[in-house]
């Protein structure tokens, strides 16, 4: 009799994993596709709330997720003609220069408050963008 | 010249992202507000800059045993098909809306992160 009960729990366990992780396919996909960015600040709390991952290994597994979900979103965004090569390439060397150097300072500074700044920059970007 | 404010912007929003803040998140405000790039635009700037980027780190971050492999494809495979579902929403909305709907996010994520931060504190 344990051992079914202890069975019924992993399969319940895994059937709870299975539907967390398609809500958090379906989310980040959908705010990726609408927004052009954002879907990782959805999935990675996904990740460690819902399917418990740790901290670290959340934000490099959210990467992995939002890579092809973002080069199928570009396909689109391409294909309708939002881009423009001239605003693209020196934005897209800008980002990837400017990634290798953040990557570098995690490793050296705690993130604790320049999260909390960053907080503040979204609030104050999304009011501008809200109302003027 | 306009070439190295938009590789500034860039790098600003892509040491944020290195960071692990959402910085792609940052890069659309930044290119639509200082530089005045409309918002249609700024996102597919975001979405392809993004990939450069996010090889590399991944590539380091699969050699440091960090990727959990386990649920991926649960999670990429319906990202995949919703995305498609946002692209085509996003085109039919206009520059001017889809600044507010995004602006109405980046408050709304801001706040709900503010909260948890400060719930965590305690």
């Amino acid at each position: 009799m344990k051992v079914n009960l202890e069975e019924k729990n992993k399969s319940l366990t895994k059937n709870k994993e299975i539907i967390y992780a398609l809500i958090a396919g379906v989310f980040s996909g959908f705010i990726n596709g609408i927004f052009g960015g954002g879907g990782g600040m959805i999935v990675v709390p996904m990740l460690t709330e819902l399917l418990k991952y740790k901290s670290k290994v959340a934000h490099a597994t959210a990467i992995l997720i939002i890579l092809p979900i973002s080069i199928i979103s570009s396909i689109f965004y391409a294909a309708f003609g939002n881009f423009n090569l001239g605003i693209g390439i020196p934005t897209g060397i800008g980002v990837t220069l400017g990634g290798l150097i953040g990557a570098f300072l995690l490793s050296k500074i705690k993130a604790k408050w320049v999260s909390i700044i960053f907080s503040f920059v979204m609030f104050g970007a999304g009011v501008k963008m809200l109302f003027f | 010249m306009k070439v190295f404010l938009y590789l500034l912007v860039g790098a600003i929003g892509g040491v944020l992202g290195g960071m692990g803040m959402g910085g792609g998140t940052l890069l659309i405000p930044l290119l639509t507000i200082i530089l005045k790039v409309g918002q249609h635009t700024a996102q597919a700037v975001n979405l392809i800059s993004f990939i450069p980027m996010a090889i590399i780190s991944l590539i380091i971050h699969i050699k440091n045993k960090l990727i959990e492999k386990k649920n991926a494809l649960l999670i990429i495979i319906p990202g995949c098909i919703f995305c498609i579902a946002g692209a085509l929403l996003s085109k039919s909305v206009s520059n001017t809306l889809l600044t507010k709907l995004f602006g109405g996010f980046l408050v709304l994520l801001a706040c709900v992160q503010f909260v948890v931060k400060l719930k965590k504190k305690s």
